[in-house]
């Protein structure tokens, strides 16, 4: 599965995930990062600042999510499907949770503007409604491509006081809001956090957003050994860059017995070049400030990635996921487009939730394991966020 | 150690008394034989070193004018190979003009680090700067460089703390990149003058000679960063700029280049 011959020896000291992560970003973003990443880690230590953030994930996100069993969608089958119910939460998406520890940590480094990339427009939403919250000057990046399929996040954005920018380079897509934000970035540090947000890019982000996001796999495991008694067999998530499945896993992975399982956007099919399964069918690379696995062609630039959830839709993918993907900790598997869609209206029709496009890839991904399950299974899935942004796009493929 | 291109360059420099003229240019841009001739002029202009982008499409360093430059070469088809092997073809026909090379890690990565350095080597290249690769996590890059004959060259921007100004001091060859403002590249925003004492710095800490690039479009911009101290100028959208307003008409951007890069290595004078 790993190509040995592929690897770089690169010797990362920052931010290591094995031979994977690192800080590789110009010069000039450097002290920018290393001061992050100070503030992060004296915050991590900081009691008042971790009590503000639980308050903030209470009060004003709603946690506790809940976690709900599926009471028609595996009927007939032998597993149990959970639910972890990040639709739920403020801002219809997991990208609450870790933006409000980044909007924490920007005001205590004495930032007043935030800017932000965004693909699907939800976490981009997350940092219009932070922004809104702190008072802080908001300026999101989004591909112009992106904006015109997720149209209502950009209206939300607006409503909470952001500015949307969008980015004509490129596709039009992630990617390319991803290089516009550190380009302003490279120029507006002394006033500005980059609130990036997934669990990929430079040192100390995975790391940052993973423990940011943690709150979702611990919550997760207390309320299934409180329900079941046990640990589910196997934690499902979707996989763009990777935060809300970091955010399931982190506290899974010492936990042998549970299976890990990614899921990329398989888009037309893992045999096209339509898609967005970056470690299924990239090799390692250098994008965005991390090393990890990058979809690429044979001359080493960056393939454009295509899925129909605007938010899986990107050829990089988070440093840790690459190392728990070499390491054979955690398994990564492709749904195609269509499926995602079928999934969309199976647990919009049985169970009356609409999901994002995004999720319903592990929807997908559960249900196939579930029709074939010859014993007793307990999956946990993490719905990472709701589906009225999709509403409109979705209607337009199935032409209702 | 065989004096190098560079060294000999800043030498031959200091006793005319000038500073040196760095124009840079995206390879490939817009296709792969007018971009040869449009470096070929550059040095019949009076260029005294080149510095030569390869084009990648997510280049968080640059501004638009040097990604529109690079989409094109992309669009024209251009690969890492065919950069080479024009640097081939300009090593050939300017044997003394320092060349260097300014690409992002992954198209290093790519190749393999030890075989892209030692093809570039091959190629009659004299530096790589990396773009993405600040000095602080360069180990296998300078390893590589040194391997193959090939000066690391490294970044040096107005925040840069003290600890990695010493390693760009001790581990840079051939020129130090001083960065003349904050940002991407490009002649929308202009430089602002680096401290003297910046200059100092480097010169006290052993570094290579320090060229100053970003914001660098006029022959008054070339004489403000010499008369703070730097050894020369890089300029970089402004030539593009003029690739990319005389794309239908050869004969005028080769005499617009022309132009331009005399006019700014007078300015060295």
């Amino acid at each position: 599965m790993v190509d040995s011959t592929q690897m770089a020896s690169l010797n990362i000291t920052h931010g290591a995930f094995g031979p994977f992560g690192g800080m590789f970003v110009p010069e000039i973003l450097v002290p920018t990062l290393n001061e992050l990443a100070h503030a992060f880690e004296d915050a991590q230590t900081d009691v008042s600042f971790q009590r503000e953030f639980e308050t903030l994930l209470k009060e004003y996100a709603g946690r506790e999510t809940p976690l709900y069993c599926c009471r028609n969608l595996t009927a007939g089958t032998k597993a149990k499907l959970y639910l972890k119910r990040e639709d739920l939460l403020h801002g219809g998406a997991h990208k609450t949770n870790q933006v409000l520890g980044q909007a924490l940590l920007a005001r205590r480094m004495g930032k007043t503007r935030l800017i932000a990339e965004t693909g699907a427009g939800q976490h981009g939403v997350a940092t219009a409604l932070v922004g809104a919250l702190f008072k802080m000057q908001t300026c999101i990046y989004m591909g112009a491509t992106d904006m015109k399929r997720q149209a209502p996040n950009v209206f939300r954005m607006r409503l909470m006081g952001a500015e949307v920018v969008p980015v004509e380079g490129g596709s039009g897509t992630l990617k390319d809001a991803v290089n516009e934000a550190l380009r302003d970035w490279s120029q507006s540090y002394p006033n500005t956090h980059y609130l990036l947000g997934t669990a990929a890019g430079p040192h100390p982000f995975p790391t940052m957003v993973r423990e940011f996001q943690r709150v979702i796999g611990r919550e997760a495991k207390a309320q299934m050994l409180e329900r079941e008694g046990r640990l589910p067999d196997a934690a499902i998530a979707c996989v763009g860059g990777g935060s809300n499945a970091i955010g399931l896993f982190a506290d899974f992975i010492e936990e042998a017995s549970v299976r890990l399982i990614g899921v990329e956007p398989a888009g037309h099919g893992l045999h096209t070049d339509k898609h967005g399964a970056t470690l299924q069918k990239g090799r390692p690379g250098i994008l965005h400030g991390t090393y990890s696995y990058v979809l690429q062609d044979a001359h080493g630039q960056v393939a454009e990635s295509h899925s129909i959830s605007a938010g899986l839709d990107y050829p990089g993918v988070g440093p840790q996921h690459a190392q728990l993907y070499a390491d054979g900790r955690a398994e990564y598997v492709g749904i195609r487009d269509d499926e995602a869609l079928e999934a969309f209206q199976r647990l919009s029709r049985e169970e009356g939730i609409i999901p994002a496009l995004e999720s319903a890839h592990a929807i997908a991904h559960a249900l196939k394991l579930a029709k074939a399950a010859t014993q007793p299974q307990l999956l946990l899935v993490n719905l990472s966020g709701r589906g009225d942004k999709d509403v409109e796009h979705v209607r337009q493929h199935l032409l209702f | 150690m065989k004096t190098n291109r560079y060294e000999k360059m800043f030498d031959r420099l200091q006793l005319k008394k000038e500073g040196a003229f760095i124009p840079f240019v995206v390879l490939g841009d817009p296709d792969v034989e007018t971009s040869f001739e449009i470096v070929d002029t550059l040095v019949g202009s009076g260029a005294d070193a080149l510095e030569l982008g390869i084009p990648f499409a997510n280049a968080v360093a640059d501004g638009p004018v040097i990604q529109r430059s690079s989409f094109r070469a992309l669009e024209a088809g251009v690969t890492p190979a065919h950069c080479l092997e024009l640097c081939r073809r300009i090593r050939a026909k300017h044997p003394e003009t320092p060349m260097g090379l300014l690409l992002y890690a992954n198209l290093i990565i790519h190749r393999g680090l030890k075989s892209f350095y030692a093809e570039a080597a091959n190629a009659g290249v004299d530096s790589i700067l990396a773009a993405d690769i600040p000095v602080g996590a360069a180990g296998p890059f300078i390893e590589a460089a040194t391997e193959t004959g090939v000066s690391p060259v490294f970044v040096v921007p107005p925040n840069i703390g003290e600890g990695a100004l010493k390693e760009v001091a001790r581990h840079g060859r051939g020129y130090t990149y001083v960065l003349g403002r904050a940002g991407v590249t490009g002649a929308d925003r202009q430089m602002q003058t680096p401290l003297p004492q910046r200059f100092e710095a480097l010169r006290a800490a052993g570094a290579a000679p320090a060229v100053v690039g970003f914001g660098i479009s006029t022959p008054e911009h070339v004489r403000t960063a010499l008369a703070a101290g730097a050894a020369g100028a890089i300029s970089g959208s402004a030539g593009v700029a003029l690739v990319e307003q005389h794309l239908n008409d050869k004969a005028a951007m080769h005499e617009a280049l022309t132009g331009f890069v005399r006019q700014m290595k007078e300015a060295t004078r």
